[in-house]
């Protein structure tokens, strides 16, 4: 058990150290003792690369991605389960089929209208198709249908509440825990996501950090052992701080998302 | 009180407007590029189902797609091996292991990070001169020369079967966690009284109880490995190589389309993927519900 910690561990560590090593120090060897070339590798790789600006630009879309998906998943997830329209079920049908196409199915197609509609190099279409997230109304659909009861719309309808005012009012509040449930996941999947920023961004400054991180690997830095290792270490190292303090949300909404039904 | 239901489509309207134009148009556009010989530019002609004959005797796809089974196939046996063996110990009411969250939490990192990261670090981690891992390795004595790990066919397809091992066990330990406590203490305790081993109440309480756990992970699993992409494009730098051992279906698919503009071929391929990803889901679901015919898991 605990080797197999260690396993798991041991890969960043040796990015740690590497990373405060110089170059000719890791060519000779391997040690657990941090060399003294921190600042040195540092420069060297903003030199040519600034991690942190990919950090920036990652962190600005998913940001912007969780937000959107969670609030028109759920505006949408509550026009299911509370109006009673034509098309209700069939829409809702059609959406779970869409559900199992892979994301890859449209890629050309997706490039293709960017590139009509004269967005490619810019965030739009990597936000704003967030507003539609199957699954994500689908989980929260199914999430509001046991835990909101009609009975307390019926009552704020008789206060005079719009429409809106009660989705406002009243759902989102109830809704909270399994939004937030779901942006975990809306944030991780869109800070990882790879191909389509690859495919949908050309300009350097624009790029998200796995871009810049594959970036990275064909510049001058890989000369530089030590910088390679920091510039990864700066990708990975305030996504494990961050979820130092959150890992018990994150895995228990792992467990959430796979067992609810 | 006058009928409100007209409400439903202004809550839903959003969605679908985004959901026709960048989800349903693209992949109807493709469907239509798939038949047609379009580069990117100029018009597209269309050419029947040329793309479709050539994909089923295309000998590079097929490549790609039992390289994918295989990187696939490695990593799932030894994920899940030691995702159970995990659970099975912290499940154990004889051992009342401590910690959990704490090795939850370990194991689950190496999930959180950015693949790219995780492929970069590798990358020269398994570097065959100036590797970490080779060095370390000779210093212990372990080998007398380096191992160039990423330019043998065999041992680069087994490196990324178990870099996604080491990404993947956690999550799977985890959802097996979750499954596990779903199950009422008093299967265990009834077990833990008749006297069962721990094989005998892994096999015979655990695992048929986690049958939907089980298939959830395997269906979500094998579609993600179907699309395998990140860490092989990294890896190798977009070539797949060596001996085209690291191509995968979505590595040819992205190449034929931006690196070589066969943007109609490469429909095709995104299409012979998709039916794939259907037929092995298929297949996958009936030989676990062959005998019952319980009600899926749906997530």
């Amino acid at each position: 058990m605990t080797v197999l910690a260690i396993v798991c561990f041991v890969p960043f560590l040796m990015m740690l150290v590497n990373a405060t090593r110089s170059n000719e120090a890791i060519l000779t060897g391997f040690t657990l003792v941090p060399g003294n070339a921190l600042l040195e590798n540092y420069q060297t790789m903003m030199d040519y690369v600034n991690v942190w600006t990919g950090f920036k630009n990652s962190l600005f879309i998913s940001v912007l991605v969780t937000i959107l998906t969670g609030y028109f998943s759920a505006l949408t997830a509550y026009g299911f389960a509370f109006y009673t329209f034509k098309g209700n079920n069939f829409l809702f049908v059609f959406m779970l089929v869409m559900m199992m196409v892979p994301g890859q199915l449209g890629l050309i197609g997706f490039y293709e209208l960017s590139k009509t509609l004269g967005i490619l190099d810019t965030y739009i279409p990597l936000i704003v198709p967030a507003v539609a997230s199957p699954f994500v109304v689908f989980f929260l659909r199914q999430y509001i249908l046991t835990t909101l009861h009609p009975s307390l719309i019926e009552a704020a309808r008789i206060d005079g509440a719009s429409e809106f005012k009660i989705f406002h009012i009243v759902a989102i509040p109830i809704m909270m825990p399994a939004i937030a449930t779901m942006s975990i996941f809306t944030f991780i999947g869109s800070w990882n996501n790879y191909i389509m920023p690859l495919v949908l961004i050309f300009s350097p400054e624009k790029y998200t950090l796995p871009v810049l991180m594959g970036f990275l690997k064909g510049s001058q830095v890989a000369q530089n052992l030590g910088s390679m290792y920091l510039g990864i270490a700066i990708s990975v190292v305030p996504i494990m701080i961050a979820f130092l303090f959150l890992s018990k949300y994150i895995i228990n909404s792992i467990s959430a998302g796979a067992i609810k039904e | 009180m006058k009928n409100l239901n007209r409400y439903g489509y202004f809550f839903i309207a959003p969605f679908w407007l985004v959901f026709l134009v960048f989800s349903i148009y693209p992949v109807a556009l493709t469907f239509y590029y798939s038949f047609t010989n379009y580069t990117g530019s100029g018009t597209a002609e269309v050419v029947g189902l040329a793309n479709y004959t050539r994909l089923l005797t295309d000998s590079f796809f097929v490549q790609a797609f039992v390289n994918t089974l295989k990187i696939w196939g490695i990593n799932f046996a030894l994920q899940m091996g030691l995702a159970l063996i995990l659970a099975a110990i912290f499940s154990d009411m004889r051992l009342k292991m401590k910690g959990q969250s704490f090795f939850r939490a370990i194991f689950y990192l190496p999930n959180l990070i950015t693949v790219s990261s995780v492929a970069l670090l590798f990358g020269i981690l398994l570097d065959w001169q100036h590797g970490s891992l080779n060095v370390v390795l000779m210093n212990l004595g372990l080998i007398s020369d380096p191992i160039n790990w990423l330019n043998e066919p065999a041992t680069a397809q087994i490196s990324v079967s178990l870099i996604l091992t080491w990404m993947w066990f956690g999550h799977s330990f985890i959802v097996i966690m979750a499954g596990i406590s779903g199950i009422s203490t008093d299967y265990f305790e009834a077990a833990l009284i008749d006297g069962a081993n721990r094989w005998q109440t892994l096999v015979s309480i655990t695992l048929p109880l986690l049958k939907p756990i089980l298939l959830y992970i395997m269906i979500t699993s094998l579609i993600g490995g179907l699309q395998l992409f990140d860490l092989p494009m990294l890896i190798t730098d977009g070539i797949g190589s060596p001996d085209g051992s690291l191509n995968t279906m979505v590595l040819y698919l992205y190449n034929q389309a931006f690196k070589y503009n066969n943007y109609g071929y490469a429909s095709a391929v995104a299409y012979g993927l998709f039916i794939i990803t259907v037929i092995f889901s298929a297949v996958v679901f009936r030989s676990m519900y062959s005998s019952e015919r319980k009600q899926a898991r749906q997530v």
